[in-house]
């Protein structure tokens, strides 16, 4: 079961574990160098042999600790969660151990956060970009890229030669919370464009 | 009479045979349209003669960002991007983010919602897996059971427009609540459908179950071990073929789940005859509870009136009375307001267990939603599974694993 006798003996097993206090599951947070250990103690000892999504969170460019990787694990046999936070600590290059040994699961969602968060996994076999093309040189999902995108060369550099095609960002007028920056309000927003009136000219009554 | 003769170069062709035999591998790639795939999935394989010995699956070919984009809007406004998650069973993926966002803002939502919950969940499970069934016939050379599904999948369309205005993209659920309550007169039509439906299901059976060809062409392909299946953290029908036991619906009740009776039908040997029958049965499982939920409808308000500061009152209040004008405006320009914290819930959607993870700093906005998408976790075991098969197995494999594009590359 997981009580507190449960989260009392881990603590007192695993002296660098913290607890967090969350809502819905038991969350604890664990040091990089450590988390591959326990990771495999949870799952050999305490059943929690599911890893069922293994993500990260970017907390903004101007925290202490900007990357957290988060890991989900279930157990079958007590029939409830468990969340690890593994707090990168370089900022800038941020590194984890690669928990593929333990859950092979983990090969595709690190490699996700790697293209989405650039966290480098150590150990992993085989650290690509799997939604991003390879050759993309942006982390989409940290908190400094916009939501538009950036334009970057067109991955087929064959067809970018002939064609002179680039990838752009996405049109974004008319999408939600995006205002024109310079220019009249009004255009800001074409499917809500009445023509009958601007800033600057009074609307006909 | 004289007869001549002509030289034929034939050694040539003997070398190029000769260099064949040497261990020689061929580069296959599959893909991202192809009908096998099932969507925009691209496989780089490399192949023994017919037998497979490499397979790297290749996503993202419809990477749309979704994480991104809910990081930038209102809860409310992110329900339609649910809709494209897993376009199969849209009114399960709104349920089951209504639900992860609730949980957060603690929310309780009345019975006669939560009856409506099952009751859409079930219905997009049933058209889930008759197109998942149809198709699997249909990629294992069977094209009539297809004719027979699509049919029964066309009535629950219609129903799910009488519902919800729209057959695909149905965006139903808001944060505390639905977005209308059902029409007069639909539970009946529901009623009827479930009646009809066995009968159909009983002639795909016919031409499927027993079929020599189907079964010779399913029938240890593509197995997964429980191990295998717990290791690459497959979830739903894949994983309960392989023989575990994990159905959320029972393990962890969710929308009052716990209320009703039905099995979770298991499969022993995991292998794609074994898929192929898990689904089946919860097709039939979804009919009866879709009949309990019918037998015992609560009556009572749809939504959470006392969330007021999540969800908005019904528009006839707005008109009349300022309170509610003040809450409606407030909901719509600052999204519904759930307090600071961390939320991972998991529904047992038809393809497995859709997961999101939301992190809330307060207000309206959510700072970080990760999907977690059954089919991208069950994709990934392909790798370790398609090796040692012949190319031929590629399209039951993928048929059998009834996954969705547009879920995995969000």
């Amino acid at each position: 079961m997981i009580d507190n006798d449960f989260v009392s003996s881990l603590l007192k097993r695993f002296s660098f574990l913290s607890l967090r206090h969350q809502l819905d599951c038991l969350t604890l947070a664990c040091p990089p160098n450590e988390v591959v250990d326990f990771a495999k103690h949870l799952r050999d000892e305490e059943t929690f042999d599911l890893l069922v999504d293994l993500t990260a969170i970017d907390h903004g460019e101007t925290a202490d600790t900007r990357f957290s990787v988060v890991l989900h694990l279930y157990s079958l046999i007590h029939r409830s969660y468990l969340r690890i936070h593994v707090d990168c600590p370089d900022n800038d290059s941020p590194e984890v151990p690669s928990l593929n040994g333990v859950f092979p699961a983990a090969n595709w969602h690190e490699r996700e956060t790697y293209d989405m968060f650039g966290i480098q996994f150590s150990g992993h076999p085989d650290l690509r970009r799997i939604l991003m093309w390879d050759e993309y040189p942006y982390f989409p999902l940290r908190k400094e890229f916009p939501l538009a995108g950036i334009d970057v060369p067109l991955p087929a550099a064959d067809v970018a030669e002939v064609t002179g095609a680039e990838v752009d960002p996405a049109p974004m007028m008319g999408g939600p919370f995006v205002s024109p920056g310079t220019g009249r309000m009004s255009e800001s927003e074409p499917r809500a464009k009445d023509e009958s009136w601007t800033e600057e000219t009074i609307k006909q009554s | 009479m004289s007869t001549t003769t002509k030289e034929i170069q034939v050694g040539d062709i003997g070398a190029r045979a000769a260099a064949h035999s040497e261990n020689e591998r061929m580069a296959l790639n599959v893909g991202p349209s192809h009908p096998t795939t099932h969507g925009v999935l691209r496989l780089m394989m490399e192949l023994d003669g017919d037998v497979i010995t490499k397979c790297d699956p290749v996503l993202g070919y419809l990477h749309r960002g979704d994480e991104k984009i809910a990081e930038n809007m209102t809860y409310n406004q992110f329900v339609p991007y649910t809709d494209r998650l897993d376009y199969l069973a849209p009114l399960a993926n709104n349920v089951a983010y209504a639900l992860t966002v609730e949980k957060l803002a603690g929310v309780k939502v009345p019975p006669r919602c939560e009856a409506i919950r099952v009751l859409v969940c079930e219905m997009a499970r049933i058209s889930s897996h008759l197109l998942g069934m149809g198709v699997f016939g249909m990629d294992a050379g069977a094209w009539t059971p297809f004719m027979y599904t699509f049919t029964e999948r066309e009535k629950l369309y219609t129903l799910f427009e009488e519902l919800t205005g729209a057959r695909f993209t149905t965006s139903y659920t808001r944060i505390g609540g639905v977005a209308r309550d059902i029409p007069e007169g639909w539970l009946p039509c529901v009623e009827k459908f479930c009646d009809q439906l066995p009968k159909a299901i009983d002639e795909v059976e016919k031409l499927l179950t027993r079929n020599r060809i189907f079964l010779d062409r399913t029938e240890g392909i593509g197995a997964i071990s429980k191990e295998q299946a717990i290791a690459y953290g497959i979830t739903g029908p894949n994983l309960r073929a392989s023989g575990v036991d994990l159905d959320l619906r029972k393990d962890k009740p969710y929308s009052g789940y716990d209320q009703y009776e039905f099995d979770v039908p298991i499969g022993t040997k995991g292998d794609c005859y074994d898929r192929y029958l898990v689904r089946i049965e919860e097709v039939r499982q979804s009919i009866l509870i879709i009949k309990q939920v019918i037998a015992n409808f609560p009556g009572g308000l749809w939504y959470a009136e006392d969330a007021k500061k999540i969800f908005a009152p019904p528009k006839e209040k707005i008109m009349s009375s300022m309170e509610e004008l003040i809450q409606n405006f407030m909901i719509v320009t600052e999204g519904p307001q759930v307090p600071p914290g961390e939320m991972y819930f998991e529904a047992e959607n038809p393809k497995g267990a859709l997961g999101f993870y939301l992190v809330s700093r307060g207000g309206g906005v959510p700072y970080r939603l990760k999907i977690r998408a059954p089919s991208f976790c069950n994709l990934s075991i392909l790798e370790d599974l398609v090796p040692g098969h012949m190319l031929s197995d590629i399209t039951v494999i993928l048929g059998s694993l009834d996954f969705v594009m547009g879920e995995c590359d969000r």
